[in-house]
Formats: C-alpha cells, sequence, structure tokens
C-alpha cells in the first residue's frame, strides 16, 4: 500500500500516532506526481520545494501538538484560485506569468491549518468548459481511458485526485465544474450552496453562480475539507452568516424515513443507457436502505442551460473585462493607440470559448437585447428556484445522474459548443438556484465511472452528506482507474 | 426672437470618509503614485468589493441635507467601459435605484427665492488619474481609484449663469455644513459638468444640449455658460443649428470648443452588481443620521442674528462657510464683543485668505489667538492700527500676537511724561502749526497728531497724545 492512495482521515490516523511523516506523505505525492503527470497532464504548476517546506513546518505542527485534521495533508488548487506568490493562470495565455500578491480565503485557511500544497491544477480557460480541451496550456486525460477528457473545468483537480496525485483538491463550480469531472473521473466532488464558501481569490467567471468547493476520494474526506473551507469572510459581501456546524456529525449510515425525490426532468431525452441504469440501481440501493422514493417535477429545469448562458456569459463579459493589458497580464507587442492595444491585446490573449462567451455576453446586456435576454434569464432563474422549493416540500434530497454520459473522447466535442454545453444539463439548474450539490461514484457504464448527483436544501449540506455517506458504505466503489495503474 | 436658458448641473463630490469605498486604502489627497492601493481597488483578478458603511451614511446626509427621499432599498450596478484609470473596466455605480432623490435647494437671485430640484444623488467608486508624461506613453496613478463619490444631477431648473453660480455656492455650502465634502476644486473633490440648451421663450420644447467639460471653478461654470449661451443664440439666430456634442471651456481664451474625441455612442451595459448586496437604510438609521445632521446655514443665519446681534449682513457672511461660522463663534465664546470679531473677520481675515487663496482652517491664526490680539487692543497695549500690522504676522508666522508685540517692540507709549517730551519736541519743532492751530485751523491739530505718531512709530496712544497736545497747546 502506498501513502499517496489513502484518504484524508487514513492519513491522519498515520500522522497522528506518528507512524508516518508529513515529509513522507509529501515525498510520496510528489513521486506519484512524477509518475503520472506525464501521462495524464493535470497540473500547470507543481510547488515541490514550497511543498517540502510546509511539510516540515506541518511536522513540526504534530510534533508541538498543534495539529488539526487537515495538518500534513496535501492539496492541489485550481488555477483559478489566487495563491501569494505562486502562478495562477486561470490556464489563459492572458495570465500566463501572473503571480498573485495575496491568497484566496480558502487558501489561507487551509494554510493556516498547515495543509500542503503541491501545486496548481489545469482547467478550461477561466473555467469555461466541460473538458479541460479549452485550456491554453494542455489538454488534461481522464486517468480512466487516457483518450478520454476528464471532464471540466475543474478537470485537472479531478484527474489528479482519481490518479492520486494529491490527497484532495480545491476546483470552482459554476455551473457543474466540479461535479461533472467528479463524475467522469470516478471522485467525490461537492459544490456547496452559494454564500457558503467565501469567493474571495477566486477569479470571477460568473459571480453571482461561482462556488468554491472540494474533490476527495471519498464522503468522509468532504465533510473534513467542508470543516475547514466554509464560514463567513467579511471580505465576501456574498458569503452568509451561519453557525458552523461539524459536517462529520451527518455521517451516518441511517437513512431510514428520509424522503428522496427523482424528478423525471433528470432522466429525459441525451441520457446514455449505461448511465440511466447505473442510477437506476443506485435508487434502489438507497430504498433498500429504507429511504422513501418519491416522484417529482421541477418543469422549468428545462430552461435552465439557457439560461445559464446568459447570465453567467453576461457576468462574464464584465469579470473579464478588466484584462486589458495595462496592469499585468498579457500585452501585445505592436498596436497603434489605445483601442488597438486593447482589442490586439484581448484577441491574443483569450482563447476561441472565452471569445465566445464574452461576445455572447455583451450582446444579451447591450441596450435593446437587454431585456429579451438578461432579463428574461433572471426570470427563469426566479422560476427555477421556485420550482426547487417546491419540490423540496416534498422530499428532504433530490437525487439523479450527474452528467447524461460518461467521459467523452478528447476532440469529439471541442468543436461542437452545444453539445459540450449539453454536458451540463443537469449541474446548472443547481447553481442557477444557488443549492448544494454532490457527485459521488455509483458504479461503471463500459468501464468507465458513473456520477450520481444529490442535491440538497440551501444550506443543508448534512443531509446531503448523510445520503451520500449511507450510500458509500451500501455501495463501495472499489474499482480504480487502470490507464495509469492504480495502487489499490 | 428673445431666447432662455435651460441648465443642468451634474455635480462629484469626493466623500471625507476616512478610507475607500469597498477597501480599507485612505482616500488621503497627495502621495506617491500608487501607494494608496491594494488588491482590491487595483481589481487584481479575484477580488471582490465591500461597501463601507460609512459611504452609505455620508451620502445619506447629503440627501437628507438636500431635502431628498431616502430608498429604504437600493443596490450598486455595473457601469462597463473601457479606460486604462479604471481597473476593473467597469465602475461600480447605482443605475436605476439611486439612493436619494426628489430633493432641492433654494437659492436667491436677485432677492428672489428659486427652488432648484435635485433629480438624483447616488454613490460610486472614483478612477484613477492618467499622468501625461513626456515618456512615449501615459502612466496610470491609482491612488484615486476607489475614493467614494456622490454625484449630484439636478434637475434643468436653471435658466441664466447666475442662477448656476448660486446653486454651486449654495450646494457646496450645504455639503461643507454637512461634513460630507470638502468640495476642493483645485484637489479634484469637487467636479462640475452643465449641460446647456437655449429655447425662445415661451416654447415648452427644449433646444439641443451641449455638455461642457473642464470647469474648474465656479467663475469658470458661470464664464463658460456666458459664453456658451451666446454663441448658441447666435448660431440659431444665424439660422443655424446647434449639434449635439461635448464642448471644453478654454480659460484663457474664455471661449468653448469642441472636444475632439474618438469616443462613439457608449452603450454602458449596466447590470446589477453581482458581487454585492442591496443596501437597506431602515427608518430608524435614517433618523439616526437626520439627528445628527448640524445645524444646516440659513439656521446658522438666524441664530447670529438672535444669539449674537449681529447685522444680517454679516451673519450671512459669517454663515456663508461652516468653517468660518465655527471660528466665530469659538472666539465670541471667550470674547464678549461679537461684533468686533465679524469685523475682524470680514475684514483683515477675508482680506488675506482672499491674497492668499487659503481657507480658514489652513491659516495658523486659531480663534483662541484672535481674541488674544482684541485683548491688547482693549487693554491699551497695542492700537488698532499697530494691530493690523501683528495679524499680517501672526497670518504669516502662526506667532502668538503677544510673541509679535514684544519682538517688535510695538508696545504702545502710554507713560505720560515720556509722551509729554515727545510732544513738546514736535510743538518745538513744527511752529508753524501751532501757529495755525492757534489761528483757529483745527486741520493742524491732526497734522501734530501725525507728527507724533511718527516720532513715536505709531506706538504712541491715541488719547493720550490728543489730551496732552491741547493741553500743551494751551498753555
Ligand atoms: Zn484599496
Amino acid at each position: 500500500m502506498e501513502l499517496y492512495s489513502l484518504t484524508i482521515h487514513e492519513l491522519r490516523e498515520l500522522l497522528k500516532k506518528r507512524e508516518v511523516s508529513a515529509l513522507e506523505v509529501t515525498k510520496s505525492y510528489l513521486e506519484r506526481i512524477k509518475e503520472v503527470e506525464p501521462k495524464i497532464d493535470a497540473l500547470i504548476t507543481i510547488t515541490e520545494d514550497f511543498a517540502l517546506q510546509r511539510a516540515k513546518e506541518a511536522d513540526e505542527k504534530i510534533k508541538n501538538g498543534e495539529d488539526t485534521d487537515l495538518t500534513g495533508i496535501p492539496v492541489i488548487i485550481k488555477d483559478n484560485i489566487s495563491t501569494e506568490g505562486i502562478k495562477t493562470t486561470c490556464s489563459s495565455k492572458m495570465l500566463e506569468n501572473y503571480i498573485p500578491p495575496y491568497n484566496a480565503t480558502v487558501v489561507e485557511k487551509l494554510l493556516e491549518e498547515g495543509v500542503i500544497i503541491l501545486g496548481k491544477s489545469n482547467l478550461d480557460e477561466f473555467a469555461m468548459g466541460s473538458s479541460t480541451e479549452n485550456s491554453a496550456f494542455k489538454t488534461t486525460k481522464n486517468p480512466w481511458d487516457l483518450s478520454r477528457v476528464p471532464g471540466g473545468s475543474s478537470g485537472g483537480s479531478a484527474a489528479a485526485i482519481a490518479a492520486d496525485e494529491a490527497a484532495f483538491a480545491l476546483g470552482s463550480d459554476t455551473g457543474g465544474s466540479i461535479r461533472q469531472p467528479a463524475s467522469l473521473c470516478g471522485v467525490v466532488g461537492m459544490k456547496p450552496t452559494y454564500g457558503l464558501v467565501s469567493r474571495y481569490g477566486l477569479v470571477a467567471f460568473a459571480s453571482s453562480l461561482d462556488q468554491i468547493g472540494p474533490f476527495t476520494k471519498d464522503v468522509t474526506d468532504c465533510a473534513i475539507v467542508l470543516n475547514t473551507i466554509i464560514g463567513h469572510d467579511s471580505k465576501d459581501s456574498t458569503s452568509l452568516k451561519i453557525d458552523k456546524p461539524d459536517y462529520t456529525s451527518y455521517l451516518k449510515e441511517d437513512i431510514k424515513g428520509l424522503r428522496i425525490g427523482v424528478a423525471k426532468e433528470f432522466f429525459g431525452e441525451g441520457i446514455e443507457e449505461g448511465v440511466k441504469e447505473t442510477v437506476q440501481e443506485s435508487i434502489k440501493v438507497l430504498q433498500d436502505l429504507g429511504a422513501e422514493i418519491i416522484d417529482i417535477s421541477i418543469p422549468y429545469v428545462e430552461y435552465a442551460l439557457p439560461a445559464y448562458y446568459i447570465i453567467a456569459s453576461a457576468e462574464a463579459s464584465s469579470n473579464l473585462a478588466r484584462y486589458d493589458g495595462i496592469r499585468y497580464g498579457h500585452i501585445a507587442e505592436k498596436y497603434e493607440d489605445l483601442i488597438d492595444m486593447y482589442m490586439v491585446t484581448r484577441s491574443e490573449g483569450f482563447g476561441k470559448e472565452v471569445k465566445r462567451r464574452i461576445m455572447l455576453g455583451t450582446y444579451a446586456l447591450s441596450s435593446g437585447y437587454y431585456d429579451a435576454y438578461y432579463k428574461k434569464a433572471l426570470k427563469v432563474r426566479t422560476l427555477i428556484k421556485n420550482d426547487f422549493e417546491k419540490a423540496f416540500e416534498k422530499c428532504d434530497v433530490i437525487i439523479g445522474p450527474t452528467s447524461p454520459t460518461v467521459a467523452f473522447k478528447i476532440g469529439e466535442r471541442a468543436n461542437d459548443p452545444l453539445a459540450m454545453y449539453l454536458a451540463d444539463i443537469y449541474t446548472v439548474s443547481v447553481n442557477i438556484a444557488g443549492l448544494p450539490g454532490i457527485s459521488i461514484p455509483c458504479g461503471l457504464s463500459d468501464g468507465l465511472p458513473v456520477g450520481l448527483q444529490i442535491i440538497g436544501r440551501h444550506f443543508d449540506e448534512g443531509k446531503i452528506l448523510n445520503v451520500a455517506y449511507a450510500f458509500e458504505q451500501a455501495n463501495k466503489f472499489n474499482a480504480k482507474p487502470q490507464a495509469i495503474g492504480g495502487a489499490r | 426672437m428673445k431666447y432662455e436658458a435651460v441648465i443642468g448641473l451634474e455635480v462629484h463630490a469626493e466623500l471625507l470618509t476616512e478610507s475607500k469605498i469597498f477597501c480599507s486604502c485612505t482616500t488621503k489627497f497627495g502621495g506617491e503614485p500608487n501607494t494608496h492601493v491594494c488588491p482590491v481597488c487595483l481589481g487584481l483578478p479575484g477580488t471582490l468589493p465591500v461597501l463601507n458603511k460609512k459611504v452609505v451614511e455620508y451620502a445619506v446626509r447629503a440627501g437628507l441635507a438636500l431635502n431628498c427621499t431616502i430608498a429604504n432599498f437600493s443596490k450598486m450596478d455595473r457601469k462597463n467601459y473601457f479606460y486604462p484609470d479604471l481597473p476593473k473596466a467597469y465602475q461600480i455605480s447605482q443605475y436605476d435605484l439611486p439612493l436619494c432623490s426628489n430633493g432641492y435647494v433654494e437659492i436667491e437671485v436677485d432677492g428672489k427665492v428659486k427652488k432648484i430640484g435635485i433629480k438624483r444623488i447616488h454613490i460610486e467608486e472614483d478612477a484613477g488619474k492618467l499622468l501625461h508624461e513626456n515618456t512615449d506613453g501615459s502612466l496610470v496613478d491609482y491612488n484615486r481609484a476607489g475614493v467614494p463619490l456622490i454625484e449630484i444631477v439636478s434637475e434643468p431648473d436653471m435658466t441664466t449663469p447666475e442662477e448656476a453660480y448660486q446653486y454651486l455656492t449654495k450646494l457646496k455650502n450645504i455639503l461643507e455644513y454637512t461634513e460630507v465634502s470638502d468640495c476642493k476644486m483645485q484637489e479634484g473633490s469637487l467636479r462640475v459638468d452643465t449641460n446647456v440648451s437655449v429655447r425662445p421663450v415661451g416654447s415648452t420644447e427644449l433646444g439641443t444640449k451641449i455638455e461642457l467639460k473642464n470647469l474648474n471653478s465656479f467663475r469658470a461654470v458661470q464664464k463658460a455658460l456666458e459664453y456658451e449661451i451666446k454663441r448658441q443664440i447666435k448660431v440659431l439666430e444665424e439660422g443655424g443649428t446647434i449639434v449635439q456634442e461635448t464642448r471644453r471651456w478654454n480659460e484663457s481664451k474664455g471661449i468653448t470648443e469642441p472636444m475632439r474625441t474618438k469616443e462613439e455612442a457608449h452603450d454602458y451595459r449596466y447590470f446589477p452588481e453581482p458581487d454585492l448586496v442591496p443596501i437597506i437604510v431602515t427608518d430608524e438609521w435614517k433618523e439616526e443620521i437626520r439627528k445628527s445632521l448640524p445645524e444646516m446655514p440659513h439656521h446658522k443665519r438666524e441664530r447670529f442674528i438672535a444669539e449674537y446681534g449681529l447685522p444680517e449682513y454679516d451673519a450671512k457672511i459669517i454663515t456663508s462657510s461652516k468653517k468660518m461660522a465655527d471660528f466665530f463663534e469659538k472666539c465670541v465664546l471667550e470674547y464678549d464683543s461679537p461684533k468686533t470679531v465679524s469685523n475682524w473677520l470680514m475684514g483683515e481675515f477675508s482680506r488675506l485668505m482672499n491674497e492668499t487663496g487659503k481657507e480658514i482652517d489652513e491659516v495658523p491664526v486659531t480663534p483662541q489667538m484672535l481674541v488674544k490680539l482684541l485683548k491688547l487692543i482693549d487693554n491699551g497695549v497695542i492700537s488698532g492700527s499697530i494691530a493690523k500690522t501683528v495679524f499680517e504676522e501672526m497670518f504669516g508666522t502662526g506667532k502668538e500676537p503677544e510673541v509679535i508685540v514684544e519682538e517688535k517692540g510695538l508696545k504702545q507709549i502710554a507713560n505720560e511724561n515720556e509722551l509729554r517730551e515727545i510732544i513738546k519736541k514736535v510743538i518745538v519743532e513744527n511752529p508753524k502749526s501751532v501757529e495755525d492751530y492757534k489761528n483757529g485751523k483745527e486741520k493742524a491739530m491732526g497734522f501734530l497728531v501725525g507728527q507724533v505718531m511718527k516720532a513715536t512709530k505709531g506706538k504712541a496712544n491715541p488719547q493720550l497724545t490728543n489730551q496732552i497736545l491741547k493741553e500743551e497747546l494751551s498753555k
């Protein structure tokens, strides 16, 4: 058994008993990264020196009895989360050499606990995409099949955890960017309620939808990481003041009498038969555990995708306007005047998908079109929120597939944006409504992982973790990706 | 045909909060370029704004003082445009739900009171400043980026440049009184844009409006409007049409000229700022702010007349600036002759402030120092005319009056024997004048007093001088 294959709570036991040191754990992961990284390309930056130094500090903490659940645990952070002194590229040529002078609040919280940062992971440029193919630097491969995508936009973080490159990872989820790659890579990924985790330091894509969340190897780890990263932040006005619960207290096998909603809209057109069957079997497992399965409907969810693309693109067109070559980042070498400098800089610095969304968003906000697009999308947003509220009168959580398909081939949808957008069809509505959602592996279809999505009420992460944990215990997902050689 | 002008004003005032609107950087004016900045006001990737509650409070204070309705619910919006001084390429401002609306100020023109409507007051962040260097490019200083502003938009209720001038004066007065802004146009903490159009008297349709920029003083606003109104009328009278444009006031030539810009019609693509939550002003908070409002100028004026017995003219001038009024009140607390204090403030004090272009709080003379000076006169230590010399020295150096009197030996000669000797000498030296006096020429007396003053360098006590002279001459 290799150290890198262990979960956070398993490593924690060993570290606490001083059976291993944080330095040994870190070295094990760094070795693993060297071994598998050439095959999967999950990382943009590897912070080896920083990690080794942090590991020594973590060992000091443990020695002095100042350790907590995450002390000495290695993490990989999505490269759109600000890390002081470490490049934060957003996988964009625009920020290829940008080194932030400050840490995101989540990074600050992890560092305080003694977490070890191993590196920064690849993503679709500025988190726009569902396959990580939109990165300006590399295409991450799915550890289960190197010819397939890991999903996106947090594909690097998902693939890194599937390939045991870290004990856990952070990602961001605007329309499914944590849950969909978690599903495609066979790991646990959670998007918390909007406002639960501070967005300060997360490079904004769509401010009203973005949320940071963890990738872990099991549900217990997810609860442990959540305990650390949540909480009100005075630097983020949209982060909410709530009492911090201990999420590990929800890790119970008992779900008797819990009402689980199944929405017919989440099994519609375009879903792969294998995915459908696997998810239906999972529902059966939960039923056998004593949960009550209730049929529900979320009628407006079919408009979630168009509404999402208008709202997210509108906000993105404004959020990404600051990349103008004046203060930092890429700047054109040759230009005639100011306007030309802006145009050349942005034409060179942004990739195709980013430009597409900036144009879409600019159009949607333009006078004369605002009411027809942006305003209407906001109305749809309200309707979807109402739908979920009504549904949650009948049930405690809602479940369904995370993604309509298993991991698709690299290049298969790269030139078909609409097909690519459909990858998020089951996840965007959760962002639109600001709800929490998790994806946990629930089986394989044609040898590729299938994800089960569990959606809860606002700030009801506890109940989601309860159901996820009960399912995980009843239906152990022991498969490991074969393409890179698993250790377990 | 007779024409009339329609004038509207947009005033931007920087608020006097300690820190910026969305971060904790200082709002202090000056400072080396790009030293009052942080990741938030530089708009670095991932940073978020957090609204400074003081900004809302200050804006509400201004709104209440300007008789506005305060919105219980308002929000911030993004105004999107590209310019190097704008770090995020959008300005966080307010679009359709401003904090304050429907207010007014009363101005007095030709003895008549007129109400000028205030359409709205909203809060927003200031941009940085472009420094045009002599190198091959421009530099940007972001110290000012994120300094809180209120934009006060008037209704187009003014018809003459004089009304515009009075409106601005009154507005500045109120903003200073409420301590919302220091309104220093030289430092850019108060900026004025104006819209003006003309139309035939009696017409209800509005003419094409021209926006005027580069107005660096209230007088400049007045002069630019005077010029622009004449220009527009001339164009119309010659059968031409006014083209909608932005014109720049050229102070040295005294004309307005078209601004050469490549700007196209702007579409700012306003939308609600998703990084901030709505602004809620509860009735309780509003009342609390209302109660904390200081006495407004017209109330103060009336009180000064009643309480200190000042003539209306004096009261008006003294209360035209809150700082002056405060200075006055501090003086009369320790000195029981309000009219004497107001004479000094309106006289020597104002004269020197005008000459040096200084505001009362930039002058080293404190109320205590002025009171000391007045008491020196009352006690006969110095004469009134010497006091003026002393005051000028105080104004320039900040030295205490008694120190100046001592250092320069300006004490009055009030010793009878000493003065009598000097006077005897003057009589001996001026036999012609003595004779004139004895022949009934009263004027000669004045000349002799002047000679005494000359001999004593002005330090002779005037009453005593008169008395001794008369005694000596009648001998
Ligand atoms: Zn700042």
